[in-house]
């Protein structure tokens, strides 16, 4: 059987999915024997793959950005994991919805700035007006909950999509696990 | 067979259950470990049947009944968890998580949350409908505790426990539908109403709405468990 | 009061009458006192004056077409004048005993002939405020029989006979109820009048309360007898100024008479109505929301079982009807059961007072047998859908009810047949819609009714109708997708399986049946971004760059 390829995206979100990600450890190996990691913030590649079997996503959408990211993703994988909370709910990135990016930015970059009060506008992304989960932009296959979910519920997910088995999600994590 | 008869059996779930005259479905539902989730319900205050999540079917009648308030009834035929009231179940926590701002991930109440274990005891992995993001307020000017209006699932349990237990009343709700609030008083903040500061309103809330400033972190279970045992002693004076 | 006495001051008032060469009836109804028939009634009595003639000038309650108002009528030659000025006032006095005014006059005889007037007998033809009007007309006849002749069984005996069914929308046997509280056990009973009408389009029980105040307070007092209560109460929404001071003056009369208090007609039965003022909550028709209210508590409903019959106001049993239900009373008492169980439908008896809005030449109150097809009402009574458009929806029921297609106007109307193609009778309100109109536009309209007007205590109403409204209002503006709208189907029929009270579990109806008869138009919202009827501004909604992004 060869091996199947999988890719992890980051958008908006703290990077913890992935931390535990690798918090799967030794057990990382054990998976190495059937996928292939061929796309990540933690491989070198630069362009995401024409076709990857099982695609995880952390984070929400929430810039110009995210949302080309999340289309190109769901155009090019097979299965598409929304990871953690925030790709799942929107999680933090969301809590800047009641008050919309406008106010965000000028908290952060103007208020709490000392030095050159300015809102960056190149390089960065522009914001949408909401943060929203993935699954109001593209269809998601699985969802796993969790802030993050935890190693084992990677392992347990990852293994029983990898190998056909029946997944009990709710018995695994829950939101804010 | 009478009505008179004290004793009612029924079935709930295919299992044959006796029953005192008088008591609720829930009441006899949970005296035989079935399982009937809730979260307006608490044992120790009046019951609203506000929430929906107890609505249980009954053979020969197409209408759906919250098991908190119906009572029994001799030869009742009790369904608690077909696919239907499934399907209904996680619709109304859907609602829930979307209607307010619920971030389980900095909720003083992550892991002790009955809104956050009943989604996952339903099933609900996420949220089909969209956030609806609305900005409340925290209200922190009480002393000991403080009011997230963006976690409370309106359950009005705090109401209740306030008027019912405390005999205070100083919890009511304000406004209507989707802008209904709990408030303090005539809406004056809670730290300048007449708050007796005994805190049950605390322990009974569900969420993390209501909570104790001197717990940090997710590190606040709450323990509503006194109030059968009160209502019993006060009972017994 | 005996039935005597009674006769004696509806002799009186002919008597009164026949003093006067010409009745001169003019409408105070809202719709004609907002178009100056206050001032037309001055003009007329000034007029009648300066001319030196003998005309009884008359103010009444609603006469029905009201889009044709300010009417008056010349009684006893029944001439009809329509959209009459105070101007006019002077040419209809000179006209009186020669002949009417040829401009002003209006033939709706077709509007007229096929409608039947049992609630509305003596709307337009009495004195709203003159207790002695009424009685004039056979009022309180009903009353005093009952109470020397017959038994309270025997009242419960007649209404169940007659197959009247409440006139507020669910349509429970009426008679089937009033045994249920005659029955109860109990010192204390209460009689409720729900006149907290609030369907938008609706104005059948405001025109009922105060062209023929009196009506309601005999039909409560029948009723109280019925079931052995001895307090009633009426409960009106405060936008309802003019109802609730005609039936105060009502109630003040008929307690002057000793129709009202301890002791009525010289027997043991005693009972009083107060009125009390709903705060414009829509939810408080709702039965057990509206106990709530007046026992002075927040207006939201509570789960029934148990039901108001068994513990309703204060926790005693309580009947509660609808105005046009206890309005039905009178004539049924003193015409017998089997009188108004010849008229209508098969399971549906008597008659039904519709309120005619929308798109319609003769907007207005209409009383029509049930079982009439809805084609009858729409195109011979209120005159068809005017300016040349074609009708293409009847809504009834208001944010309860459900859209009924064009094709379907050969339905006749009764409860099971509107229940069985998705709409309900609710309480009258009849919404004539034309071509003009955008179906997803109307239901995303009482979607917004019922969120605004949800009381907010369970989840599924609360938040439910919040998140239709959002889908709704995705689609209207050409943002929706299908999966949305499936999303939304699901949504419906959660939020009518296990809303807490009528309000939630209905509202989904409107949504439900324009899905159900008008879905291509949600389709073409959809997948093509065109609203059919021009009405939904889909080009300004949708941005040219698909994403909302920050600027």
């Amino acid at each position: 059987m060869s091996k199947l390829k999988v890719a992890t995206v980051w958008l908006d979100g703290c990077s913890g999915c992935h931390m535990s990600f690798l918090d799967m450890d030794e057990r990382l190996l054990e998976l190495a024997e059937l996928i292939d990691v061929v796309y990540s913030p933690i491989v070198d590649a630069k362009e995401f793959p024409d076709e990857v079997d099982i695609a995880l996503v952390e984070g929400a959408v929430a810039s110009v950005d995210d949302e080309k990211k999340i289309k190109k993703v769901r155009a090019h994988s097979k299965m598409l994991i929304a990871m953690g909370d925030c790709a799942v709910a929107g999680n933090v990135p969301s809590m800047r919805n009641p008050f919309g990016p406008e106010a965000i930015l000028d908290r952060a970059y103007i208020q709490n700035a000392t030095i050159q009060q300015q809102i960056p506008c190149v390089v960065v992304p522009k914001l949408l007006k909401v943060v929203r989960p993935i699954h109001e932009f593209v269809k998601v296959d699985v969802f796993l909950p969790g802030c993050p979910p935890s190693a084992d519920t990677f392992h347990a997910a990852l293994t029983a999509l990898v190998t056909g088995e029946p997944l009990d999600i709710p018995a695994l994590t829950r939101f804010g696990a | 067979m009478s009505d008179n008869v004290e004793v009612k059996t029924l079935i709930i779930d295919e299992q044959e259950v006796s029953a005192r005259r008088g008591q609720t479905i829930l009441q006899v539902a949970r005296e035989n470990d079935i399982n009937i989730p809730t979260l307006c319900h608490l044992e120790g205050l009046s019951n609203i049947g506000a929430c929906r999540l107890c609505l249980v079917e009954i053979k020969g009648s197409n209408k759906l009944l919250p098991a908190c308030v119906a009572t029994v009834y001799e030869g009742m035929e009790v369904t608690t968890n077909s696919e239907r009231l499934q399907q209904h179940r996680k619709t109304i926590l859907e609602l829930l998580f979307a209607e307010r701002n619920h971030i389980c991930a900095v909720c003083v109440s992550n892991g002790h949350c009955e809104l956050q274990t009943m989604a996952q005891d339903q099933g609900l992995t996420h949220v089909r409908l969209p956030y609806r993001n609305p900005q409340l307020n925290v209200d922190a000017s009480h002393e000991r505790f403080t009011v997230d209006h963006n976690r409370c699932i309106l359950c009005t349990r705090c109401v209740r426990a306030c008027a019912e237990i405390e005999g205070a009343h100083i919890w009511d709700v304000m406004g209507r539908g989707i802008n209904s609030m709990i408030i303090t008083d005539l809406h004056q903040d809670w730290g300048s109403s007449a708050c007796t500061r005994c805190g049950k309103c605390v322990q009974v809330c569900p969420t993390g709405a209501l909570f104790d400033k001197s717990k940090i972190g997710s590190d606040h279970p709450k323990y509503p468990d006194f109030l059968p045992y009160l209502n019993l002693m006060r009972e017994a004076q | 009061m005996t039935i005597e006495e009674l006769e004696q001051i509806a002799q009186s008032v002919s008597q009164e009458n026949a003093k006067f060469d010409f009745e001169v009836n003019v409408c105070m109804d809202l719709a004609c006192a907002s178009q100056g028939a206050e001032k037309l009634r001055d003009a007329l009595v000034k007029s009648a004056e300066a001319q030196g003639k003998n005309v009884l000038i008359r103010r009444t309650g609603c006469m029905g077409p009201c889009s044709s108002g300010p009417l008056v009528r010349v009684d006893p030659d029944d001439v009809l004048y329509k959209r009459v000025k105070s101007d006019n006032a002077e040419a209809i006095v000179s006209s009186l005993g020669g002949e009417p005014v040829p401009e002003l006059q209006c033939d709706l005889s077709d509007h007229f002939d096929k409608q039947v007037r049992v609630v509305l007998e003596n709307a337009g033809h009495i004195d709203p405020e003159k207790i002695d009007d009424y009685i004039a007309h056979d009022g309180y006849k009903a009353l005093l029989t009952a109470l020397t002749e017959m038994t309270p069984n025997g009242v419960v005996h007649r209404i169940t006979e007659s197959g009247l069914r409440g006139r507020g929308g669910g349509g429970y046997p009426t008679g089937l109820k009033w045994g249920t509280v005659a029955k109860a056990g109990g010192d204390m009973k209460y009689v409720v009048c729900n006149g907290d009408e609030g369907d938008p389009g609706a104005f059948m029980d405001r025109s009922v309360m105060e062209g023929d105040p009196h009506r309601v307070i005999e039909g409560m007092a029948l009723a109280a007898y019925a079931v052995g209560a001895s307090k009633g109460f009426i409960y009106v929404r405060a936008e309802y100024p003019v109802a609730v001071a005609r039936l105060t003056t009502g109630i003040r009369e008929a307690r002057r008479r000793g129709l009202l208090g301890t002791g009525i007609c010289g027997t043991t039965f005693s009972f009083d109505i107060e009125i009390r003022l709903g705060a414009g909550a829509f939810v408080c028709g709702e039965e057990t929301a509206l106990l709530a209210s007046i026992e002075g508590k927040r207006g939201t409903p509570k789960p029934r079982p148990p039901y108001p019959a068994v513990s309703g106001l204060f926790g005693k049993p309580t009947l509660i009807n609808n105005v046009e239900t206890y309005a039905n009373i009178a004539p049924i008492v003193r015409n017998g059961g089997k009188w108004f169980a010849n008229m209508g439908s098969d399971r549906s008896k008597g008659t039904k007072v519709f309120a005619l809005t929308g798109k319609i030449t003769h907007t207005g109150l209409v009383e029509v047998p049930m079982g009439i097809k809805l084609r009858e009402i729409i195109e011979v009574i209120g005159g068809g859908v005017p300016d040349g458009h074609t009708l293409k929806a009847v809504q009834t029921g208001g944010p309860s009810g459900g859209c009924i297609p064009a094709e379907m106007l050969d339905l006749g109307v009764s409860y099971d047949a509107l229940m069985k193609v998705g709409s309900i009778m609710g309480s009258g309100g009849m919404i004539v819609m034309d071509d003009t109109s955008c179906m997803v536009n109307v239901a995303r309209f009482f979607i917004e009714f019922c969120m605004t007007e949800s009381c907010g205590k369970c989840i599924p109403c609360r938040a439910g109708t919040a998140q239709m409204h959002t889908l709704l209002t995705r689609i209207c503006e050409g943002r929706g997708t299908m999966e949305e709208l499936d999303l939304l189907v699901d949504l419906c029929g959660t939020i009518k399986e296990t809303s807490l009270c009528g309000l939630g579990q209905t509202a989904p109806n409107p949504v439900l049946s324009t899905l159900k008869y008008f879905k291509n138009e949600y389709i073409e919202h959809i997948v093509n971004k065109r609203c059919p009827a021009g009405v939904c501004n889909i080009e300004a909604a949708v941005p040219a760059v698909p994403t909302e992004v920050l600027a």
